[in-house]
């Protein structure tokens, strides 16, 4: 596994609708991923970064091309296989938090263990641990409106660290938050990829996506251009 | 997933909207409970007709006067009841009775009650046991002594609690009498409280009361082993013919069947039940759309919270298993409160309607049961329109 990238696209097209009605999102997206990068993703809106970040999340396929994740060909996998997929490898962090209302942060942090079906012990352990991981142990027993934003946005990362993933997705997870929060919010991702964990990123703030050690800026449909940041020590796999 | 963690989905999702679950399960609760309620205060009266009739004695035919179209109304006498259970076969008992009405006192307390007289065959045709004392002698039988049996009313209202009134003398009208015991409770019987009663040798009724021979009534009691029908028509054979009516001459008595009766009340009250078990099971059936209702509202309003569940990995038949978990839950935990409300209810109307409250533990199973397989039914749809959102436009839903 190791010799194959994390993630590799080829000529990935994506289109919605039919006939001639048909939008193409995606005209033809090379891009390659390896373990341990830190990915900003930018362009102006309706340049295909989010359908893009669909696809690298599995919850959307391409209508044309190769979506190799991990090797595995995702574009011919079913619903619930893609589904198992996240399970295993991919954390979510949402612009929006995304967090069940009226459930106290433990229990959002637990909830895609639920669906691994651990034991409640191993589940509480776990989740106390990435709730330390983003430092709201403290806050724990909250729920989300009694949260101000950042923290919300750190139960949300504490969920997606909880199964310890490959790939954390971001979408625009600093979009909700003041600049002040947006920056602990950048520093603790860099920290968790400074631990190992890959980081797809989308933002439209340059700020943020200077966190990054590399940004891949799409416009029409198309990747326009990748830039290596400074940031980066080891940045080597970056294929346009 | 695993179950338990299903379960714990559901009970947590519930938690969340408390107020909600509550409405949404009152239909099923008051459904169930409705059901439930009904079919066991409809044992209870049930019970209670049986009750009845068999204090009338089961396999008997009971025969009394009617008035003729001339207006006259002719009496049996001892004679007849004699042919009847000498003449026809099957027959083994028949006992006339006679009865009036006098004031009981003893010992400065005075009671309006009912003298019935009898004998010891009636008693037994009746079912009447003896609680305390002895029944008639055959001596006091035959010579109409003045002695009595107390209904369980007349004991309590002229005789002191705590000792027992065997052997006291007291007086009827004018007549004064020996208790020589007390009846068991007989119950309600055809209008009247069969417990006011103070029961005395026929004879004794005939002559010191009456002043004449004749019966109000005799009962007939016979074999089982014989057709009821082939008796009653030997029945009325026998007694036209002692009447000497004449072809066109309409019966100028009537014989009632007990078992008939028996059957006839079974049906009604059974049909009675029946009835309003469709009309409460009509409300839990409208109870079940309502939970089915509420989760149509809570997958659109919780679109959202499915894509989360979906983006973060979940199954599309683990989407539908918890929306499924959540609406048989409820409806499980609506039957579960029915049931107990049911059974505080029926216990408190048994006891203001004054029937048993007969406890059927298989309405309560079969009651549940419907509710929590309602659940299924009607949150099966919603469950299947939740897990087949498409996670992206899910998460974008606001």
């Amino acid at each position: 596994m190791s010799a194959q990238p994390l993630i590799q696209m080829d000529g990935i097209t994506k289109s919605f609708g039919s006939g001639a009605a048909a939008f193409q999102a995606l005209k033809g997206i090379d891009l390659t991923i390896e373990r341990g990068e830190f990915v900003a993703i930018m362009g102006p809106s309706g340049s295909g970064k989010s359908t893009t970040m669909n696809i690298l999340g599995c919850l959307d396929v391409p209508t044309g091309g190769v979506f190799r994740f991990r090797g595995v060909e995702v574009q011919k996998l079913d619903r619930d296989q893609r589904s198992l997929l996240r399970r295993r490898y991919l954390g979510f962090v949402f612009q929006g938090f995304n967090l069940l209302a009226r459930t106290t942060a433990l229990e959002n942090v637990e909830l895609p263990l639920l669906y691994r079906g651990e034991k409640k012990a191993q589940r509480h352990a776990a989740a106390m641990h990435a709730l330390d991981q983003v430092g709201l142990v403290p806050w724990a027993t909250h729920t989300p409106a009694e949260l101000s934003g950042g923290q919300q946005q750190r139960v949300a990362i504490a969920r997606a660290l909880v199964t310890q993933p490959d790939v954390l997705l971001a979408d625009e997870p600093t979009g909700n938050l003041d600049s002040e929060r947006s920056i602990e919010i950048m520093e603790l991702l860099c920290r968790l990829n400074g631990e190992g964990i890959t980081v797809l990123m989308v933002t439209h703030e340059e700020e943020m996506a200077s966190y990054a050690k590399t940004i891949v800026r799409f416009r029409d449909g198309r990747v326009e251009r990748i830039e290596r940041g400074a940031r980066s020590p080891a940045n080597q796999g970056t294929a346009a | 997933m695993m179950l338990g963690s299903t379960l714990l989905l559901a009970l947590r999702e519930i938690r969340r909207h408390i107020m909600r679950s509550i409405l949404t399960t009152l239909g099923i609760i008051i459904g169930v409970a409705a059901v439930v309620t009904m079919v066991t205060l409809g044992n209870g009266v049930t019970a209670s007709v049986q009750d009845e009739i068999s204090s009338l004695g089961a396999s008997n035919f009971i025969v009394f006067p009617v008035r003729t179209t001339r207006g006259t109304i002719r009496p049996f006498d001892e004679a007849d009841v004699r042919a009847v259970e000498q003449q026809i076969a099957g027959v083994k008992i028949a006992a006339g009775g006679a009865g009036t009405s006098a004031t009981a006192f003893y010992n400065g307390q005075d009671w309006d009650t009912r003298i019935e007289g009898g004998t010891n065959p009636l008693l037994e045709a009746q079912t009447i046991a003896i609680k305390e004392g002895r029944a008639f002698t055959r001596d006091e039988e035959a010579a109409g002594k003045s002695v009595c049996l107390l209904g369980l009313k007349v004991r309590e209202a002229i005789f002191p609690r705590g000792s027992s009134p065997v052997g006291a003398r007291m007086r009827l009208g004018n007549v004064s009498c020996q208790v020589i015991g007390v009846m068991e409770e007989r119950g309600q019987g055809g209008g009247a409280d069969d417990d006011d009663v103070v029961y005395m040798p026929l004879k004794t009724v005939q002559r010191r009361f009456r002043g004449n021979d004749n019966l109000d009534f005799f009962v007939v009691k016979y074999d089982s082993a014989y057709a009821a029908a082939s008796i009653q028509d030997a029945l009325v054979d026998l007694l036209r013919e002692r009447r000497l009516l004449q072809e066109a001459e309409p019966n100028d008595f009537n014989i009632i069947d007990t078992a008939q009766i028996n059957q006839a009340l079974g049906a009604v009250t059974g049909a009675l039940t029946a009835m309003v078990a469709v009309i409460a099971s009509i409300s839990l059936l409208v109870g079940g759309i309502g939970i089915m209702n509420i989760m149509l509202v809570s997958v659109t309003e919780r679109t959202r919270e499915i894509g989360i569940r979906l983006a973060i990995g979940a199954l599309a038949r683990e989407v539908r298993l918890q929306f499924l978990t959540e609406a048989v839950v409820l409806c499980a935990l609506g039957g579960l409160v029915g049931v107990g409300l049911a059974f505080g209810a029926s216990l408190g109307l048994a006891a203001a309607i004054d029937v048993p409250f007969v406890f059927d533990p298989v309405i309560n199973i079969v009651s549940f049961a419907f509710a929590a397989g309602m659940g299924i039914v009607f949150g099966y749809y919603p469950a299947r329109r939740a897990s087949q959102l498409d996670p992206i436009d899910a998460l974008r839903h606001e």
